[in-house]
C-alpha cells in the first residue's frame, strides 16, 4: 500500500521498454526518500521474462497481468487494469513514460481516478508544501517539475490532495540504473477475468506495422543540431553533411520541426528526445527552456548564431557569430583537410 | 438519427514562432502579445470530421469550444469550413481549470449533445502539450478513444476504422460507436474557408458578442437560427462547481522559477575562416571530434 509505481510498458520485442527501466531507476530513489516500496507492473502477454528484467532495479513488488487478448496495447482493458490496481493498492506515486502508449493510458487512468496528472516532466523531486491560507502543511510530495509555457520559466507541480501523484517522463530524461544491493522481490499474478469486461475489448486491432526504431540521436556522442534560424530544408543539408564527416546526428528545435525542415523523430528538448552527447553543436537555435531541457547536460556546446544575445550562447563554451550557412561549410572544409 | 460529429477545438496564443516583440524585457514571454490561433491539430481534427461528413449523407458537426468570449471565433472559423454549429462554454468559474476540470466540463457539454456517434479532437494543444484532455474527456463519456490518428481508413453507419500514427509505426484500429478520436498533426491538412459558408455565417454570434454588436441584426436572425452560436455557462450544463476551475484541479502550481542561466566562461569567434580553423584545430587535438 502507499508505494511508488511504475507500468512498465511492453516493447514490440517483448522486453521492457528502456524509459520504463529509466523510470525504475528514478522510482528506487523516490521510494527510499520517502521510505516505502517500489512496485512495477507489467501487462501483456507472456512476461514470465520481466520479473528478471525490472528486478536489478530494485523492484520491491512485481505485478503481472498476463493474457492472450492484452498485447499489442489496447487503451481499455489496460486502463481498466491498472485503475482497479491502483483503487486496491492505493500508490503514493504512478510514474508512465511518456510515449505513444504512456500518454494515451495515463490520462486515461488519471481520470477515472480523479487525480493529478503531469505530462513530460523533466525532473521529479521529493519535498512539502504549505498552503499559507489554509495554514496546512503538506510533508513529502512529489515535486513535478516541467518548463512552462512563456520565456525562461520552470514551474513544480504539485498534487496536495489526491493520490496518487502522477507523472509521464519523456525516454532519457532519467538515468538508466541498477539498483544497489537489488533483491529478488515478489511476483503479484493480477487475476486478469476480474479486472477487465467484456466491453473493453471493443476497440479492434486490424492492422500493425511497427518498425525498429530507424532514427538514434539518443546514443549519439555528437549532436548537430539546427532550429529555426537555419532558414529552409535545403540548408539542414548542410547539418547532416556535417554530421555525416563528425560522425554524429542531426537533431532539431521544435521551431525547425514545426517549419518542416526536418523529422519530429529528431526534436530534441522537453517534448522531444533527451540526449547528453560529447559534443552538441547548435546552429541558429535560440535556446528556449523546453529546448534546453533535452540537451543541456551536453559536455560541450557550441552555438551558431548571428545573435549575440542568443539565451544559447549563455550555457555555450563557444559561440561561433555568423550564420549557418557561413560557419558549417567552413567547418566541414576545415575537418576534411585536417583529421585523419 | 441523424449522424453526429462533435468536435472539440480550442483557440490558443501562438507558442511556435515567438519572435522578439513578444519577448518582455525580463526575458519572459508577453502572452498578450502572441495572436491567439486555431489550436493546428484541432485544424486537423476538424478536417477528419468533414472528411466523414464527406461520405455518410446527412452527417452533421457541432463545435464545441471552452474559452473566454472571444474563443466564439474558433467556432466561426469551423463553420467557414464545413461545420453545422457551436457552443461556446464559457463561465469565469472554468478559470483555472487544469486537465481534469477542463475535461469534466467538456464531457458535460458533450452530454448535453447526446446522442452522438464520433467525438473528434486534436491529439494536444500547443500551449501545453499534455495530450490529456481527449483521453480524459473520452474516460468521462466511458467512450473508447483512438488516439494519435492520421487517416480514416473506412467509416460506415456502424463503426469507424483509422490508421493511428505511432511513435514507430502505424497501426489501424476499428471501433463501434460513440467513440473518441484525438488526431496527430501528420495528418491532412484542413480544407480552407468555402467562400458561400463565409457568407453565410459570416454573422454567426453567440448572444454575448451579439450585446456587443451595434448594428441590430435582429431581424436578419429571426428566420436564420443557424447564425446563433450557443453559449453554455456552468449553470447550462449543471456542472458542480466543486469539480471546476482551480478547486476542481488536482494539481497546483507550487512555483514558478525564472531560470537563470549559469553562463560559462564561453569563447567567441566570428565567422571567418580564420577564427573557424582555430576553433577546429583546437577542437581535434583535444580529440572533442576526430
Ligand atoms: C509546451 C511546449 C513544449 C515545447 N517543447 C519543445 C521541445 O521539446 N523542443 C524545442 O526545441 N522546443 C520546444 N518548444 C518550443 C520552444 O519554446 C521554442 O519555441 C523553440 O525551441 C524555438 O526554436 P528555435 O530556437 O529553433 O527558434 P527561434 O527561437 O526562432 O530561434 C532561431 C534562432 O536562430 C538565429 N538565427 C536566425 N537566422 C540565423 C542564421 N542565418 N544563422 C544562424 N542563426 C540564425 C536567431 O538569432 C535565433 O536565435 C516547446 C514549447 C512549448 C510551449
Amino acid at each position: 500500500m502507499n508505494n511508488v509505481f511504475v507500468y512498465c510498458e511492453i516493447t514490440e520485442e517483448g522486453h521492457v521498454a528502456e524509459v520504463s527501466l529509466e523510470l525504475l531507476s528514478k522510482g528506487r530513489k523516490l521510494a527510499n526518500e520517502l521510505g516505502i516500496k517500489l512496485e512495477a507492473v507489467s501487462i501483456g502477454d507472456d512476461l514470465s521474462h520481466v520479473p528478471e528484467e525490472v528486478f536489478p532495479y530494485g523492484v520491491d513488488v512485481v505485478h503481472l497481468a498476463d493474457d492472450k487478448r492484452l498485447f499489442p496495447f489496447t487503451t481499455l482493458p489496460h486502463a481498466s487494469i491498472i485503475t482497479k490496481l491502483f483503487e486496491q493498492e492505493k500508490p503514493e506515486v504512478a510514474l508512465f513514460g511518456a510515449t505513444s502508449i504512456g500518454r494515451d493510458l495515463a490520462p486515461r487512468v488519471a481520470s477515472a481516478l480523479r487525480c493529478g496528472l503531469t505530462a513530460d516532466c523533466t525532473s521529479l523531486e521529493i519535498g512539502d508544501h504549505t498552503e499559507a491560507k489554509a495554514g496546512k502543511t503538506y510533508k513529502n510530495l512529489l515535486y513535478q517539475i516541467r518548463p512552462a509555457f512563456g520565456g525562461n520559466i520552470i514551474a513544480t507541480i504539485i498534487n496536495p490532495d489526491t493520490r496518487p501523484q502522477m507523472a509521464t517522463v519523456r525516454e532519457g530524461v532519467m538515468k538508466k540504473e541498477v539498483a544497489e544491493n537489488a533483491k529478488q522481490g515478489i511476483v503479484q499474478m493480477i487475476p486478469v477475468e476480474e479486472f477487465v469486461k467484456p466491453e473493453d475489448f471493443v476497440v479492434e486491432i486490424i492492422e500493425r506495422h511497427i518498425e525498429a526504431q530507424k532514427i538514434n540521436i539518443k546514443g549519439a556522442q555528437i549532436v548537430v543540431a539546427g532550429g529555426y534560424g537555419v532558414g529552409s530544408k535545403e540548408n539542414f543539408n548542410l547539418l547532416y553533411d556535417l554530421a555525416e564527416v563528425l560522425g554524429g546526428q542531426v537533431g532539431a528545435s521544435r521551431a525547425a520541426v514545426d517549419a518542416g525542415y526536418v523529422d519530429h523523430a529528431r526534436q530534441i528538448g522537453q517534448t522531444g528526445v533527451t540526449v547528453r552527447p560529447k559534443l552538441y553543436i547548435a546552429c541558429g537555435i535560440s535556446g528556449a527552456v523546453q529546448h534546453r531541457a533535452g540537451m543541456d547536460q551536453a559536455s560541450m556546446i557550441i552555438s551558431i548564431n548571428t545573435d549575440p544575445a542568443a539565451p544559447i550562447n549563455a550555457i555555450a563554451d563557444y559561440y561561433i557569430n555568423g550564420t549557418v550557412a557561413d560557419v558549417v561549410p567552413r567547418m566541414i572544409k576545415y575537418y576534411k583537410q585536417n583529421s585523419k | 438519427m441523424s449522424f453526429r460529429i462533435i468536435v472539440l477545438a480550442k483557440q490558443v496564443p501562438d507558442t511556435r514562432n515567438v519572435g522578439k516583440d513578444a519577448m518582455k524585457a525580463d526575458g519572459t514571454v508577453n502572452r498578450a502579445a502572441l495572436p491567439a490561433i486555431f489550436n493546428p491539430e484541432d485544424l486537423n481534427a476538424l478536417e477528419m470530421a468533414l472528411k466523414v461528413k464527406d461520405s455518410i449523407p446527412g452527417a452533421e458537426i457541432l463545435i464545441v469550444s471552452m474559452g473566454p468570449g472571444r474563443a466564439a471565433e474558433i467556432i466561426r472559423e469551423s463553420m467557414y469550413r464545413g461545420a453545422d454549429g457551436g457552443v461556446l462554454v464559457s463561465d469565469r468559474k472554468f478559470a483555472g481549470s487544469d486537465t481534469l476540470a477542463t475535461s469534466y466540463t467538456l464531457s458535460l457539454a458533450v452530454k448535453k449533445l447526446a446522442p452522438y456517434h464520433l467525438l473528434i479532437a486534436g491529439r494536444q494543444a500547443i500551449d501545453g502539450d499534455t495530450a490529456q484532455v481527449g483521453p480524459q474527456t473520452a474516460e468521462k463519456l466511458e467512450i473508447p478513444q483512438i488516439t494519435y490518428a492520421e487517416d480514416v481508413v473506412a467509416v460506415d453507419s456502424s463503426s469507424i476504422t483509422i490508421k493511428r500514427r505511432l511513435e514507430r509505426g502505424i497501426e489501424v484500429v476499428k471501433s463501434p460507436y460513440p467513440c473518441a478520436v484525438t488526431v496527430h498533426g501528420s495528418a491532412a491538412p484542413c480544407r480552407p474557408r468555402n467562400a458561400k459558408l463565409v457568407m453565410k455565417f459570416k454573422h454567426a454570434r453567440t448572444l454575448s458578442e451579439l450585446q456587443e454588436e451595434t448594428k441590430d441584426y435582429t431581424e436578419m436572425r429571426a428566420d436564420r437560427p443557424y447564425l446563433n452560436i450557443l453559449e453554455w455557462s456552468v449553470d447550462d450544463i449543471q456542472a458542480d462547481v466543486e469539480k471546476l476551475g482551480l478547486s476542481g484541479s488536482p494539481t497546483k502550481v507550487k512555483k514558478i522559477d525564472n531560470v537563470v542561466l549559469q553562463a560559462k566562461e564561453s569563447r567567441q569567434f566570428s565567422s571567418d575562416e580564420k577564427d573557424i580553423d582555430q576553433l577546429m584545430k583546437e577542437l581535434i587535438a583535444s580529440h572533442i571530434v576526430g
